[in-house]
């Protein structure tokens, strides 16, 4: 410590010399950094678990019927849409989307899954990571998507059985597995893809739909061919083609049922979670800064600075926050190996970087409060001199 | 004779309380010399202590003018007070003096490194110093490791240690028993006197003013009797006790 500056040796010796104290306020920082990271991990999981497909969208912007409030669920678009709408100047190219539910029979345990339909090669349908796309016109070939086949086991080469419920009955179509894609959960459900012909066969449906073999697509994705050019493109559709709006995918994500309530919950946690970090770090900081005051004043009368105080006081907050920060990310790294998969937790670096700097900024600011206290001791009063 | 280290000319201090003044220091003058140990006797209340955190630039004076070592305190701005204190007075006060948490050595290093001291060169200066003071043995003692009397002459040391021009010292046989309170004042004497510096003493006990070289007596703010030869100290201590 021999060439550390006045009030980072001060407070480091401090710090050491009352390690134990110390420590139980770095661990009470660990178990809300554990908190914190858990929050915004499961934040992130059920945000991916919904949304994760649209996410994923290899597209700018997003086109629904007009007056569907960009809801998925609400679009149906007309058969003339996809036409009129690949026809525009500036789009690079556009795929619809087709959208349900639907349930795998045939593994141990029924799967509920989001059946998705899409055009290999256009937007909307992800990139194949192995074996390869399905065949349209009604093949009864899938594609499922990575978190679909790591909880069904199911392999290239699998057949599967669906069952959906159109009118009155239940109806069960056999599928085989041809290709699988990355992680494309939505609505909470893991996807998988067929032609657009056979999702339409498949789906469940009501009796009246079942007397119409057409299939409707719910949204087009549509990529621009000039990254810049999104928003004229999207007023050129918007003026040109009858009957739609259009979103890009944030919008599109956020208006997914129940997407942006859920997000505010796990945000609120999170704040809350932190705001309680900023009340314990501060009301022990507080009290710590009531007991020395006869030694601060002690060394504002033999010549240190308010500001070498107020820095001591700083640097103090500072290691024993990143202790605290530093503990709280291990431990949330061991419980993390030991959580199913079925817990969604997804570790993002942006947010666990993000959750890691405001946990870091609790500590001055619980004990800016200390700090100032500290400050402002006359050492006089301190010394009862006066 | 040298420039005198301190010098004190009409200090007024006061207060008001309840509206009324109160004159806790009353135009009072007197110089330190280089190497001199003065006592501030007086009894409570008599303004020993108001004068001292005056002296220490802790307290701002109402009237007159106080010259540390040559500098004018009127003329000083808070960061410049700081950088005196630091620099050129040595501090013991009655209790609290000492941080909790730092060894024997490290306390008095403290004023070491606040003043940019070399921390080996310091390091070693210190360590001699509280060899002198007998605690050779204790410089990795905690304070709470030590005894009243012992954690005084660290507070001596720390004092000392930066070669201060003044030393002021706050009761610093408060805590201590009468035999460890003598030989505390002796050794503070033994080593203002080596070292040249001006030390001043408070102390409502008379008996400790034998080992200084001046006595001054206080009352309502005023001093009011002042002994500088030996026979009229050591008179005035055998008469205490």
């Amino acid at each position: 410590m021999n060439g550390l500056s006045f009030p980072v040796y001060i407070a480091l010796k401090e710090v050491w010399r009352n390690r134990g104290r110390f420590l139980l306020l770095s661990l009470v920082i660990a178990l809300i950094t554990l908190l914190v990271l858990f929050i915004a991990a499961l934040g992130e999981g059920l945000a991916d678990g919904n949304r994760q497909y649209i996410g994923n969208l290899d597209a700018e912007l997003v086109v629904f019927r007009e007056k569907s409030d960009y809801i998925i669920s609400s679009s149906r678009l007309e058969t003339g849409t996809l036409r009129a709408v690949r026809r525009m100047v500036g789009l690079e190219n556009a795929g619809p989307i087709y959208f349900s539910a639907t349930e795998i029979t045939s593994t141990a345990l029924p799967i509920k899954v989001s059946l998705l339909a899409a055009e290999p090669g256009y937007p909307g349908m992800p990139t194949v990571a192995e074996g390869r796309d399905f065949r349209g016109g009604g093949s009864k070939e899938v594609v499922i998507d990575r978190n679909l086949a790591l909880r069904s086991g199911l392999h290239i080469g699998d057949g599967l059985v669906v069952r959906s419920t159109q009118g009155p009955e239940d109806r069960f179509s056999d599928l085989e597995v041809v290709g699988i894609v990355g992680g494309q959960s939505y609505l909470f459900q893991p996807s998988m893809f067929v032609a657009a012909e056979t999702w339409e066969q498949i789906r469940p449906q009501t009796e009246a739909d079942a007397r119409d073999d057409t299939p409707y697509p719910h949204i087009l994705a549509v990529r621009v061919s000039d990254a810049g050019a999104v928003e004229q493109l999207r007023s050129s559709l918007l003026a040109q083609v009858p009957k739609i709006e259009v979103a890009d995918v944030a919008t599109t994500i956020n208006n997914i049922p129940g997407y942006s309530a859920q997000q505010a919950t796990i945000q609120t946690q999170g704040f809350f979670t932190l705001l309680i970090g900023i009340m314990v770090i501060g009301g022990f900081f507080q009290i710590q800064v009531l007991q020395k005051v006869p030694q601060i004043g002690v060394l504002k009368a033999i010549g240190s600075s308010n500001s070498a105080v107020g820095m001591a006081a700083v640097v103090q907050i500072m290691v024993v926050t990143a202790i605290g920060v530093g503990l709280g990310a291990f431990m949330t790294f061991l419980f993390s190996l030991g959580f199913p998969p079925t817990v969604p937790l997804t570790f993002n670096g942006v947010s666990v970087a993000a959750s890691v700097l405001a946990l870091m900024l609790i500590g001055p600011v619980g004990g800016l409060v200390s700090v100032i206290y500290a400050v402002r001791i006359e050492p006089l009063r301190a010394l009862r001199l006066q | 004779m040298k420039k005198a280290v301190l010098e004190v000319l009409d200090l007024v201090k006061t207060f008001m309380v309840d509206g009324a003044p109160i004159h806790a220091v009353d135009h009072v003058s007197f110089q330190v010399h280089p190497g001199e140990f003065v006592g501030l006797v007086g009894p409570s209340g008599s303004g020993k202590t108001t004068l001292l955190s005056i002296l220490a630039a802790l307290l701002t004076p109402t009237a007159g003018e106080v010259l540390v070592d040559g500098h004018k305190l009127s003329k000083m701005d808070e960061g410049d007070r700081v950088k005196l204190r630091r620099s050129r007075i040595g501090f013991t006060f009655q209790s609290n003096n000492l941080i909790p948490f730092l060894t024997a050595q490290e306390n008095v290093d403290v004023m070491l490194r606040l003043n940019g001291w070399p921390v080996e060169r310091g390091g070693r200066r210190t360590a001699d110093l509280l060899s002198r003071l007998g605690l050779g043995d204790h410089l990795h003692f905690m304070p709470a490791q030590m005894s009243g009397g012992q954690q005084q002459r660290v507070a001596i040391a720390r004092a000392l240690v930066h070669d201060p021009a003044l030393v002021l010292a706050d009761e610093p046989t408060a805590a201590l028993d009468s035999e460890r309170a003598f030989q505390v004042v002796e050794t503070f004497a033994g080593l203002i006197h080596e070292r040249g510096g001006g030390g001043i003493m408070v102390t409502h006990d008379l008996r400790m003013c034998l080992h200084v070289d001046r006595v001054l007596q206080m009352r309502d703010g005023r001093i009011v009797a002042e002994h500088a030869t030996k026979k009229e100290i050591v008179a005035l201590a055998r008469a205490a006790g």
